[in-house]
């Protein structure tokens, strides 16, 4: 009876967000309050009922409801309860469900600290969110139940896909839609001020730490998932772009690009359509996310589903949205370019390169994921362009980015300083090149490490740079408002980053051996001794499992386990280990026995020493940080009161609790 | 009109997509082309499977076209398939070359003698070294390899009634077209 429930409540849902997407619109549109006032209620009412449906399924997983399709296909007895609840998002329906669960969970919080915004814009950011989550739940409910019954119930269930089964798997969706979905927000901001003809530019102060967040999110959502593939596929890589990666990615360089614009427009006024434009752009590329992974277009390891039907309800969904936004903004767009003039050597100027770098760098990332599609269009087969594409292109496109980055903040807005820029090119230059040249002895002349050093060197010295300048210029207590120590957190994890990507790109050692017991191999400065492999069970897999032991020097360093996990359907999961340190991590992670009768005997082993490679998640997390550091800033909390006091908003706490 | 280009680019960029949702409900997304198509196929020095002190190589079967057919007892669709090569081998017109992958041989031989065995003839590849070079990925596939050794035709998967009729005879009719012209 209960799925039944969640079903209703789906439907109720998608009822209250028509009455958001079109009531409050068409209020301000008329001016009408009464109409403007739905917003709120609505938005609250459709999300209980989102959580409804989602505490349903919940409930399903939790009690082993098999009679539920969903919960038969991705659950089973022996799966254990923190998988069963992240088996929710295991699949296409589940992770619907979780995209508008988020949705809401957004709209909610808008809806909470929107009061004090103009009464006629606040309705209308509201509207827009309602009209997204309106696509949302009728593409669920129409393609994509996940409440639709299976019977005869089945006695146990199939299985959660094994590469889920992973701490980092369960956290990895819920935290990369947080980020992918919070872009609405900014859509929603850009789509308001469209509609409203703003003239002035406080919509983009508005908008700017949710965009913070929303893109801190979705770091931490990349990272997350870049650390997983690190530790469960077994290759050691940590990038792949493969598409699914891509489709998170492009989000980001735009979101990336985004805040510096809106930096921009907010403090200067200048690049009002460009900042319009950018927020489009971030949300459509989210929605081409969740369209290029849910619609099978693209092939690839991660496409869990594909459905013409829905293929063609999320194109068509799609096509409204952005299509219909990208129209508004051409017949909207502030015809004059506005703003204050900058010179060249002005902050703007850096600014602007970098969001070309960035805006160029997501296309060069679209046109690669799309470029088998194009080949088929053009009938010339399927093409596909790899690593060696991107790998090249994309470093290309960082670099003037890197090279730029120190001067960025001793800019000042509109005018050139040049005297400061030399002064900085020659202290981060001098102590990048001189730490270049000692790091030439240690990494015997690898010119990808040195690169790194330098770039770390170079990246640090001009954050710091300009930390210290701040601290002798300007009085205790508004040195570092959280705005500016966000800025400098997340240029620090840029130079960790850099660093991380390339010292361990340059100096990793791998090694595919094969190894009989008692064998060692010295690997990295490392003794790995083989111990031999042997059976062992967790809760619903058994696995064969080595066991090595790493020695430097005679001294003990780590005792790896390494598994190889076959799940009760028959699925094989390779578990590496991982000995994981700040200058290095080692890595060991099971082949195949040279015999599959003997287990016990020789093994086909991977054994890798990466140094410094937790830098570059490391640097991922301090970019996260800086992201919502930044809008933690007092600047960004609304002062002013909207011209009338709303009375709705005791609703919107009530239905929050 | 310069405001107008997002908007047109997007459009492309559906135009695209319609596209690629059309194609991908016209054509089987595992028909990944094998880089081997039209190439000629890997040399080969094989043991057989009755009698393991003899080998088979790829010069030994040139002259004659055959189709070369990937199974294992471990395999579950291979089950599914060996009906249809029992019903339809003989009258393929093509010797039918078994290739025995990754398996014991004992349970090899169990598996044919339970289930028939269809082929003209079989060589076993034990641990699977040679079958890197055709590219298997998985058991069953079929090679269609041409008098001159050169992969024809290549199937994924169980051959089922319908792949048989629709594509493998088309691929071996185009051959005898070329050997007697």
């Amino acid at each position: 009876m209960t799925p039944e429930l969640g079903q209703l409540a789906l439907i109720l849902a998608l009822l209250l967000a028509l009455a958001q997407g079109i009531l409050p619109l068409f209020g301000a549109w008329r001016g009408n309050r009464a109409l403007m006032a739905v917003a709120r209620p609505a938005a609250a009412g459709q999300a209980v009922f989102v959580a409804l449906a989602f505490g349903i399924l919940v409930w399903a997983f939790v009690h082993f409801d098999f009679s539920v399709q969903y919960v038969a296909d991705n659950s089973n007895l022996a799966l254990p309860w923190y998988y069963r609840i992240a088996a929710l998002w295991g699949a296409h329906e589940g992770s619907l469900l979780l995209w508008i669960f988020i949705l809401n969970v957004w709209t909610v919080a808008l809806a909470a600290f929107s009061q004090k915004l103009p009464e006629v814009f606040a309705a209308r950011v509201l509207a827009v969110m309602g009209l997204i989550a309106v696509g949302f739940l009728a593409f669920i409910i129409f393609t994509s139940d996940p409440f639709g019954r299976l019977l005869p119930m089945p006695g146990d269930g199939a299985d959660l896909n094994p590469v889920l089964q992973d701490p980092g798997m369960t956290f990895h969706p819920p935290v990369l839609y947080t980020g992918y979905v919070g872009f609405s927000v900014a859509f929603a901001f850009s789509i308001a001020a469209l509609l409203g003809g703003e003239l002035e530019q406080a919509w983009v102060r508005w908008a700017r730490p949710w965009t913070n967040i929303a893109w801190a999110f979705l770091t931490c959502g990349i990272v997350a998932g870049s650390w997983w593939a690190y530790a469960e596929l077994g290759w050691g890589g940590w990038w792949f772009w493969d598409p699914v990666e891509n489709a998170s990615f492009m989000p980001w360089l735009v979101g990336l690009a985004l805040i510096h614009a809106q930096a921009v427009t907010e403090k200067r006024g200048s690049l009002r359509a460009w900042t319009i434009l950018l927020s489009i752009f971030a949300f459509s590329l989210s929605l081409l996310g969740t369209f290029l992974v849910r619609s099978g277009v693209l092939t690839s390891v991660h496409a869990f589903a594909s459905d013409p039907r829905r293929g063609v309800f999320i194109l068509a969904f799609l096509t409204i949205v952005v299509g219909g936004s990208l129209l508004l903004y051409a017949l909207r767009a502030p015809k004059v370019a506005g703003g204050k003039a900058f010179q060249l050597a002005s902050r703007e100027t850096v600014l602007l390169i970098g969001n070309l770098m960035f805006a160029v760098a997501a296309a060069m990332v679209l046109l690669g994921t799309l470029f088998p599609l194009i080949g088929d269009a053009l009938n010339m087969g399927r093409i596909s362009v790899g690593p060696p594409y991107f790998g090249f292109l994309f470093p290309l496109l960082m670099l003037p980015v890197v090279l730029l980055l120190p001067f960025g903040p001793f800019l000042r807005w509109g005018k050139g300083d040049t005297p400061v820029l030399k002064q900085v090119l020659l202290r981060a230059g001098i102590a990048a090149a001189a730490c270049a040249i000692v790091a030439a002895f240690f990494v015997h002349g690898q010119l990808k490490a040195i690169a790194g050093v330098a770039s770390l060197v170079w990246l640090t010295v001009g954050v710091l740079l300009y930390a210290i300048k701040r601290w002798h210029e300007v009085p205790r207590g508004r040195r570092y408002p959280a705005e500016m120590a966000g800025m400098l957190l997340a240029h620090l994890g840029v130079g960790v980053f850099v660093a991380g990507v390339l010292l361990s790109e340059s100096l990793s050692v791998t090694s595919d051996v094969r190894m009989a017991p008692g064998q060692t191999q010295h690997i990295g400065g490392y003794d790995f001794l083989f111990d031999g492999v042997h059976r062992t069970t967790g809760p619903n897999w058994r696995a064969d499992q080595g066991v090595v032991t790493v020695t430097r020097d005679g001294n003990p360093v780590a005792v790896m386990h390494p598994q190889k996990r076959t799940y009760l359907r028959g699925q094989v999961q390779t578990e590496s280990a991982v000995d994981a340190g700040i200058t290095r991590d080692l890595y060991v992670a099971l082949g195949e026995p040279m015999d599959p009768n003997h287990i016990e005997g020789a093994w086909a082993l991977r054994l890798y020493y990466k140094p410094f490679i937790r830098w570059i998640w490391g640097g991922g997390l301090l970019m996260m940080l800086g992201g919502f550091v930044c809008a933690a800033d007092k600047r960004f909390r609304i002062k002013r009161i909207a011209e009338s006091e709303s009375t709705e908003g005791l609703l919107v706490q009530e239905n929050h609790a | 009109m310069n405001r107008l280009l997002p908007f047109f680019g997007f459009m492309l960029l559906v135009l695209l997509f319609g596209f690629g949702i059309w194609w991908n409900s016209q054509h089987d997304q595992s028909a990944i082309p094998s880089p081997l198509l039209n190439k000629p196929a890997p040399a080969f020095v094989l043991p057989k499977l009755y009698e393991p002190t003899q080998t088979v190589s790829k010069s030994d079967l040139l002259g004659k076209p055959y189709l070369l057919n990937v199974f294992a007892s471990w395999c579950v669709e291979c089950g599914a398939e060996h009906p249809v090569l029992e019903a339809e081998g003989p009258s393929l017109g093509v010797q039918l070359v078994g290739y025995n992958y990754k398996d014991a041989p004992a349970d090899a031989k169990r598996w044919l003698a339970e289930h028939g065995n269809p082929y003209n003839v079989l060589i076993a590849d034990e641990p699977g070294s040679t079958a890197i070079d055709f590219g298997v990925y998985g058991a069953p596939e079929s090679f269609l390899i041409d008098a001159k050794g050169v992969i024809r035709y290549k199937h994924i998967g169980p051959l089922t009634p319908d792949v048989v009729a629709s594509e493998l005879k088309p691929a071996i009719a185009a051959l005898s077209h070329e050997t007697q012209p």
